[in-house]
């Protein structure tokens, strides 16, 4: 059914953008709570800088991947010499690359969940005898959940889908950085490619479409879970 | 001994309170909205932090601004029941219960589930979670959680105010029974005088951020001074009696108190049992001298010691029954018909008494939880 080429890039997107999920969520989980709860100086320009993937070219992005994590990058060089790590032109960095795409997405709809919180449930468990992170764990995380996880797959989706960064940061390389977006776009670059990218096309629909699917019903087990109908 | 002098600014508002409640009984922070009551819950809680003052709690210090001590909410060991009953909506009933309970060493248990469940009637609902319960439940269950926390204190912000005519009646009984069976002080606020009534053995009158009187709910119920703070237009005098004998012949129950006895109907309680009752000041009728043949059972001899203003035609009296007092409510025209003065001996003629509280068991009983 599949070709071994199809089947390389579904799967190669699919690592690509579990790994750019996960690794993205606890650091969007902490300036989820510092948007939502904390006050401090120049908290606007912090807020602004979580965004900038949102408004910026992602080429841009991608560019500044490049000369930051690129082996003669501050970072990449650093991250290359002590740990042998390189980003650029790998699977790894494809991640990286839509991870920071995704990142304000994900910060998005975690902070709008923990604006929702009411502050009163925090206050009560703390006259019942829990401290910071007591209260943390057993109050705000939980509540917390439905934000995260649609956060998650909101970003999981737009990491599906993440091209101009990637394809600027790690280049088009078969079988370690063309996923299925690069994949439609070579196609669609080859003679005869029509075929082979309406083929590409229908996969990623599914696959979106189904991550879409997947998060409205685990959504819905959530809210159930969390006492709201 | 609960020792309360804060002080607070907050914008504009200026809270400025101090009193003391004992130890046992219901202390009632009484007084109209916005006056500063919550404010004063809150911050015996923790949850908010006055400027200056002190806060002490059976002697341990809770807050005190001159020596720097400020006692985090989750060490206080204050139980608060919110005026929204804040259970977690994620945990059903049970863990909901159990939350402050998990969180106090094994040693310093005394309070288990299973009584508490038992005293509110919260049995069946452990299962539940929190969005399928009614809101008189749920505020049941937020009474339970905080009582099972072991608090040294209990708070409870109008823990009846968000609920109907129908949910409070419902929850009321319950209360007297924390109030009668534990032996928690609590603390509670509320706009509501029938509320104060019923419950509260101290009252507190907030109003303005200040403290404008403190006592017990009788000798605040026959203050003039308070223009009708508590009860307004239905103000009366609170008694609290004892049950002294009954007459099944003539189907009646004596009811004895400081300084004079009331008939009122056959009650099926027992000798010795305690009784609130309330005589509203325009249920009764000053005679000078003893009217006889007259329907009224009850006649009490006593002394004018007070007139209050007069508002519109009427005017209270209070009639001092040696030991205990009595409002009337009576026209400013009889006031001058009759010379009623202070130190003129009258007879109160009780028209019908209003039982606001009933201990369920013999005074002073208290089950072992």
């Amino acid at each position: 059914m599949l070709t071994p080429l199809e089947i390389e890039a579904v799967s190669l997107s699919l690592w690509v953008a579990s790994w750019s999920t996960l690794t993205v969520l606890p650091l969007a989980i902490v300036a989820a709570l510092i948007l939502a709860r904390a006050e401090f100086w120049g908290k606007s320009l912090f807020d602004g800088i979580i965004h900038l993937p949102l408004v910026l070219p992602p080429v841009v992005i991608g560019y500044l991947l490049l000369i930051t994590l690129g082996t003669r990058g501050v970072i990449g060089s650093w991250l290359l010499e002590n740990f042998g790590i390189r980003l650029i032109f790998t699977s790894a960095g494809a991640s990286v690359a839509a991870g920071v795409m995704s990142f304000p997405l994900m910060v998005r709809a975690i902070r709008l969940a923990i604006e929702a919180i009411d502050s009163g449930l925090e206050a009560a468990a703390r006259t019942l005898g829990a401290g910071p992170i007591d209260r943390f764990l057993t109050i705000t995380l939980p509540l917390m959940l439905p934000g995260i996880l649609s956060g998650a797959v909101m970003a999981f989706a737009a990491s599906l889908g993440e091209f101009g960064a990637t394809i600027t940061f790690v280049s088009n390389i078969p079988g370690e950085t063309r996923t299925l977006p690069l994949a439609i776009y070579t196609a669609t670059q080859t003679p005869d490619g029509d075929l082979e990218a309406a083929r590409l096309v229908a996969l990623s629909f599914t696959l979106s479409l189904s991550a879409l699917i997947l998060s409205e019903w685990l959504g819905r087990r959530v809210r159930r879970m969390m006492g709201r109908p | 001994m609960l020792d309360v002098a804060i002080k607070r600014r907050q914008g504009s508002f200026d809270l400025d309170i101090a009193f003391q409640a004992p130890s046992q009984g219901v202390t009632a922070l009484f007084g109209p909205s916005g006056s500063g009551k919550s404010s004063v819950i809150n911050a015996i809680a923790g949850l908010s932090r006055p400027d200056t003052g002190h806060i002490l709690l059976d002697g341990a210090v809770l807050f005190d601004s001159a020596r720097r001590i400020d006692v985090p909410v989750e060490k206080r060991r204050v139980g608060y029941v919110f005026q929204d009953s804040r259970l977690f909506p994620h945990m059903s009933v049970l863990d909901n219960l159990l939350y402050g309970l998990r969180r106090v060493p094994q040693g310093e248990r005394r309070i288990e589930l299973e009584p508490v469940t038992k005293l509110l009637g919260i049995d069946p609902l452990l299962k539940r979670r929190p969005h399928t319960l009614s809101g008189g439940e749920r505020q049941r269950v937020a009474v339970g959680r905080a009582l099972l926390a072991q608090p040294r204190i209990l708070l409870m912000d109008e823990p009846l105010a968000s609920l109907d005519a129908a949910r409070k009646a419902e929850i009321l009984p319950y209360i007297e029974r924390l109030r009668d069976e534990l032996n928690i002080p609590i603390v509670f606020v509320s706009h509501s005088a029938d509320e104060v009534v019923r419950l509260a053995t101290t009252l507190v009158l907030v109003a303005d951020g200040r403290v404008r009187a403190t006592g017990t709910v009788a000798e605040l119920s026959v203050r003039l001074d308070l223009d009708g703070a508590i009860g307004g237009p239905e103000a009366g005098a609170v008694l609290d009696t004892t049950v002294i004998g009954h007459d099944p012949a003539s189907r009646l129950t004596a009811l004895g108190f400081d300084g004079g006895e009331l008939t009122v109907p056959l009650l099926g309680l027992g000798i010795g049992q305690s009784l609130r009752v309330r005589i509203q000041a325009r249920d009764v009728i000053l005679a000078l001298e003893p009217p006889s043949r007259i329907s009224v059972h009850n006649m009490l001899e006593g002394r004018i010691i007070e007139l209050g203003e007069a508002t519109g035609p009427s005017r209270d009296v209070k009639i001092d029954l040696g030991g205990s007092f009595l409002l009337a409510r009576v026209t400013q025209h009889s006031v001058e018909r009759l010379g009623l003065s202070v130190g003129v001996q009258v007879f109160a003629l009780v028209k019908s008494v209003a039982f606001d509280r009933v201990f369920p068991g013999p005074a002073g009983k208290q089950i072992a939880l």
